[in-house]
């Protein structure tokens, strides 16, 4: 599996749903039938904007996020990415 | 409860806005979702077997089953709800004539399908179509890595009927479906064989916890493992955690490092049961009216019952701790599970009747046998009981 790089542009797989909660959101993957918490309001809106920026840093600029938040924002795209959730466009 | 795999940190730690650990992932769930996140649907209780444990005491079709028309409502509803996928029992859900039917009008409506079945419907052309279909998920039961041990609990011929229809599967190269174990006395010795099977069949296994539910109730006391058993099948789950239980053995978890899954009892919470005539019940193992929140057919259809029902707005509320209360190991097996409780006499705030501190072993003991609690039953006027090992 290739290492999460957030200067590539992703997107979200065509297989993938996002159910929204009360707490972020349920991602569900219909492909790999893995489900996956989105846990913040604020990751489930940068997750629905990957596919209009160039990459994940880009996204973060444009979504308002306190850079110093931007690292853990990181790691959960990362991990999203590596259970296929987000692939690389 | 939900077999669908679970990463365990897929969110960034410091989002969690509370200081408490229990106020994240864990306190939504208990909190309820807006809509279920595993939703059992038992199609029928039609079914040409009777299996000594069998949850929902299957056997004999009811006429007051939803019909097909309604069956599609309950579909677009759960569309509509974004449940992504549902798990379809019964009974044998494939007796129902209009079973193939409903699982394409799921499919084509968004809403993913793993069934349960013996396999006796399962033969080389349903398994050629199932093969071709998308979203579809088939989990094959069987209670016993060999004839013998697995026929005593399903009946007579059981065992091949499953094995053949696994072998069908293989055939046609549907890839990995599930072969399903109710964890007994008699079979969890069996666990490596059962996990050679799967393999040999490029299938995944699930092994999940014996309920005392349905004719369960009867059999659960001769049949259920014992105290030994399951410390062994604990550590064996945890060197296996590709292994699906259902999340069905967080009991367990007070024996120390926790197994995958969520580890709570999802009643009513993130899981239900749509019965084969549109009742609704807080989980596949509560067939009886204390847990019954309402049915598909009342207003407002099934979103109201999970949303709005009496039953399931308490099952959301912070539950006490009970008899439990002052033991240590609450946080990891919180309390267990409440189809075992419910089942075999003990308080629903007392110690799982398997709790492996050894606390719930003297209520079972104590608890009035001829005063338990019996469910809904649509067993054949036949006797059914266990056959014993040969």
């Amino acid at each position: 599996m290739e290492r999460f790089d957030s200067s590539r542009p992703y997107r979200i797989h065509e297989r993938v749903a996002l159910r929204p909660e009360p707490f972020g959101a349920l991602a569900y993957h219909y492909g790999n039938r893995r489900l996956n918490f989105l846990r913040a309001p604020e990751l489930v809106a940068l997750v629905e904007s990957l596919g209009d920026h160039e990459s994940p840093r880009a996204a973060f600029a444009a979504s308002g996020i306190e850079s110093r938040r931007w690292p853990s924002f990181e790691k959960a795209l990362a991990s999203l990415a590596a259970s296929d959730f987000l692939v690389a466009s | 409860m939900t077999d669908l795999r679970i990463p365990s940190t897929p969110v960034p730690d410091n989002l969690v806005l509370s200081p408490v650990k229990e106020s994240g992932l864990a306190a939504q769930m208990k909190a309820g979702l807006d809509a279920p996140i595993c939703l059992t649907w038992e199609l029928t209780y039609a079914c040409n077997l009777q299996c000594v444990h069998c949850l929902s005491s299957s056997g004999r079709r009811d006429p007051r089953e939803l019909s097909t028309a309604e069956a599609e409502a309950v579909i677009d509803e759960l569309e509509q709800m974004q449940v992504f996928y549902i798990n379809i029992g019964g009974g044998e859900p494939t007796i129902r004539p209009d079973f193939w039917h409903l699982v394409e009008y799921a499919v084509d409506h968004g809403v993913g399908v793993k069934f349960s079945t013996n396999g006796s419907r399962i033969d080389a052309e349903v398994a050629t179509n199932l093969a071709m279909m998308d979203y579809v998920d088939v989990q094959i039961s069987i209670d016993g890595a060999d004839a013998a041990t697995n026929d005593a609990v399903r009946g007579e011929g059981s065992f091949t009927t499953a094995v053949q229809a696994m072998e069908h599967l293989r055939v046609v190269g549907f890839g990995e479906f599930k072969i399903s174990v109710v964890m007994t006395r008699h079979n969890i010795s069996q666990v490596d064989a059962f996990e050679a099977m799967a393999r040999s069949y490029g299938a995944q296994l699930r092994l999940t916890r014996f309920r005392p539910s349905g004719r369960g109730a009867d059999s659960w006391h001769e049949l259920h493992p014992t105290d030994a058993q399951q410390r062994e099948l604990y550590h064996w789950l945890l060197d296996r955690p590709d292994v699906l239980t259902g999340d069905s053995f967080f009991h367990l978890s007070a024996l120390g490092e926790a197994l995958p899954g969520l580890n709570l009892c999802g009643a009513g919470r993130v899981v239900c049961l749509i019965d084969p005539l549109g009742d609704v019940y807080a989980c596949p193992f509560v067939l009886h009216d204390e847990f019954l929140a309402g049915s598909v057919r009342d207003e407002g259809g099934f979103r109201r019952v999970w949303q709005e029902s009496d039953l399931f707005t308490e099952l959301r509320e912070p539950q006490s701790a009970g008899a439990c209360a002052s033991c240590g190991h609450f946080d990891a097996c919180q309390g267990g599970c409440m189809a075992a409780k419910f089942f075999t006499g003990i308080p629903l705030d007392g110690p799982d009747p398997e709790c492996v501190l050894g606390h719930g072993e003297p209520l079972v003991e104590a608890a009035d046998r001829t005063r338990r609690p019996v469910g809904q039953d649509h067993s054949r006027p036949v006797p059914v009981r266990f056959l014993g090992r040969r």
